[in-house]
């Protein structure tokens, strides 16, 4: 069979396999399951995000939790229902109109997107003259004030009390399909002259430039884009919670989706996505640190908090000891995984395979 | 507005400006050295008031000898995370430094919570700190006044190290040009190591005070002043620790006035630094006293 069909059959059947997947676990798998399912995908999204930005692109911003919170609150507020609203805001009105709106979710969620997009392109004009640190601190800025302003407009955001009672709308189907969106569209903008733009600015800014790559439009792009999907995200998320406060979408959340794309490995998509999903799951196997283990014998006393200093230390683990993380700038594809050891053992290979047709 | 309100308020204003200009001078001098935003600075402030805490209250340990004890304590710590942290990252692109320091900030904060609990504790302050005195009409804290002498006192012997003394010249060298001072036989290692020290050192004479003008300690309390005090490096012209101690007094002062005389803006007092801080860097990125520089290519 020619590589290239080969390779088209077996995405093929991992799409429908995937597609088969998540019928049954709509279907049969318990809640809780569901809900880490659901937060993986929506951490995909998140990090792929992030990727564009600070992997693709070379901009160190730690803006994300800032989109993340206008995505969610937008959404949230587009899809309650107005018995709800009133019922939560009753320390001060919501504001007029938005009090009687209520939108489909898949129109809440693109205009949580979207109003995150917007405020990306408000954040981009003055952010992006910066450069390395100033950067990053001045997008984590930004995303602190977007936090301190939600916990104070009482009449928009309900303050510090959050949005409580959020219909709960994300199931499989439409975190999973967001996400498989979000790498299609990616990918599709990676491979594209914009996306080899974006790599050149990150490879060497003043090369680029000299190149004729517009820099500041460029970067505008892969920052409105990022902002767009962090939005989608956060819309996603906390329709799937069901809860949101600003305290939660504190610099901590962005250094969590930071850890994703560091893992996975700046500037690999897939890696994004791979790790999102590490990531997660380990996150609750790792719970029993935070909880007592009773062994029979003995009864281990867990510790709260102790979940949170495993992660940090493997995040720092992996900057150290492992800098381009799990997929370095690779993607994943169909040619290097049949050709990687691991797999030629699985199938039981002794010969080493001919040269060329490995790599792509 | 009164006159004497006025006049509480600016006292107010200037201690909380030099306990800022304390630890920003921290953030200054790693950033000249190593060109890195140390995230990890507030977090070795909070520890600071943590060692404290155990000194006195778990220990009994009477304040005086604490206090140094704290100091050196905390200085070993910086020059602890700089080993494990930053030294095996020498050569290393800058946005893996960047991200190591935020992995030793969460590590900090979150063993400190895993160790010592997350529930706030009271700091015991010694009673000749924190007694009242009356000035005219307003009671004042002698705190007050004795941060910013203890602020002052801490920037001459700092002014003199650096100025003075072989080794604040190998700093000077150090963070002019890595290379060409290590030609010179400096020890690269050995001064940033030091400098770290310093800075941490600093941060605890910061932190101690902090406990005892705000006697609440919990792991997250190094986050919000560390970030202010990055900016106030970077308002003052990050890598000049006159414009470190220029901008920690521009923001303590400006937040204190900005709650004393617009009490309704109360609520985006957090945000008051990082406004301030995106207004300076589109006028002039390099800060108030910073200097200019071109990139070669």
């Amino acid at each position: 069979m020619e590589i290239k069909t080969r390779n088209r059959v077996l995405t093929a059947g991992a799409i429908l396999l995937l597609l088969g997947f998540i019928a049954f676990a709509e279907q049969f798998f318990d809640l809780y399951i569901v809900r880490i399912l659901n937060v993986c995908a929506i951490y995909a999204i998140l990090g792929m995000s992030m990727n564009l930005i600070n992997g693709f692109t070379g901009l160190f911003s730690l803006g994300h939790a800032g989109f993340m919170a206008v995505g969610a609150y937008t959404t949230a507020l587009l899809t309650m229902s107005s018995a709800v609203k009133k019922q939560i805001f009753y320390l001060a009105p919501l504001v007029k109109p938005l009090d009687q709106i209520n939108l489909a979710f898949p129109l809440a969620l693109l205009a949580g997107g979207l109003l995150a997009a917007v405020v990306g392109a408000l954040i981009a004009a003055p952010v992006l003259r910066l450069k390395g640190d100033y950067l990053a601190i001045a997008t984590l800025g930004f995303a602190e004030i977007i936090r301190v302003v939600f916990t104070n407009t009482q009449r928009i955001t309900n303050g510090a009390l959050g949005l409580k009672g959020i219909p709960a709308l994300t199931n499989l189907w439409w975190s999973f399909g967001t996400a498989a969106f979000t790498l299609v569209f990616l990918v599709s903008l990676i491979n594209s002259s914009y996306g080899r733009a974006l790599k050149a600015i990150r490879e060497d800014e003043i090369a680029a430039e000299s190149m004729g790559i517009d820099l500041a439009r460029h970067k505008t792009l892969a920052f409105v884009i990022g902002a767009f999907f962090a939005g989608i995200g956060g819309g996603l998320l906390g329709n799937l919670l069901g809860t949101i406060d600003p305290k939660m979408f504190s610099s901590m959340f962005t250094f969590n989706i930071l850890l994703i794309v560091v893992l996975g490995g700046m500037g690999s998509l897939t890696g994004s996505i791979i790790s999102a999903f590490i990531v997660t799951i380990a996150n609750e196997v790792l719970r029993f640190l935070d909880e007592s283990i009773n062994l029979g014998f003995v009864v281990i006393q867990g510790k709260v908090g102790m979940r949170s200093v495993v992660f940090s230390a493997l995040l720092m683990f992996v900057v150290l000891f492992y800098r381009h993380g799990l997929m370095g700038t690779n993607e994943f594809s169909w040619d290097r995984l049949l050709a990687s050891k691991a797999f030629r053992r699985l199938r039981g290979f002794k010969k080493e395979p001919a040269e060329g047709g490995v790599d792509r | 507005m009164t006159l004497d309100l006025f006049l509480q308020h600016l006292s107010n204003g200037i201690s909380l400006g030099s306990l800022y200009a304390l630890i920003a001078i921290g953030y200054t001098m790693v950033y000249g050295i190593l060109r890195l935003i140390n995230f990890a600075h507030g977090d070795i402030f909070m520890m600071a008031t943590y060692f404290a805490f155990f000194g006195i209250a778990t220990f009994g340990i009477p304040w005086f000898i604490t206090f140094p004890l704290v100091l050196v304590l905390t200085a070993a710590l910086g020059m602890g995370v700089e080993a494990v942290a930053y030294r095996p990252l020498r050569g290393a692109p800058k946005i893996s430094l960047l991200i190591s320091a935020i992995g030793v900030s969460f590590f900090l904060e979150n063993l400190t919570i895993v160790l010592f609990g997350g529930v706030p504790k009271p700091f015991p302050a010694p009673a000749i700190f924190t007694d009242v005195v009356q000035v005219g009409t307003v009671a004042i804290q002698k705190l007050t006044f004795y941060i910013p002498i203890v602020t002052f006192i801490s920037l001459l012997g700092l002014v003199y190290l650096i100025n003075k003394t072989k080794t604040g010249m190998a700093m000077r060298a150090v963070s002019m040009d890595q290379e060409i001072a290590q030609v010179m036989g400096v020890n690269i290692n050995q001064t940033i190591a030091l400098t770290f020290g310093l800075g941490s050192f600093l941060a605890a004479v910061g932190g101690i005070m902090w406990g005892m003008k705000f006697p609440q300690i919990q792991p997250l309390m190094g986050v919000v002043p560390g970030l202010k005090c990055f900016i106030a490096a970077v308002i003052g012209g990050i890598g000049n620790i006159a414009g470190a101690v220029i901008g920690g007094f521009i923001l303590g002062i400006g937040e204190i006035m900005l709650v004393a005389f617009l009490p309704n803006l109360t609520g985006y007092r957090d945000a008051f630094a990082f406004i301030l801080l995106i207004l300076i860097l589109m006028s002039k990125p390099t800060g108030i006293l910073g200097e200019k520089t071109a990139e070669k290519v």
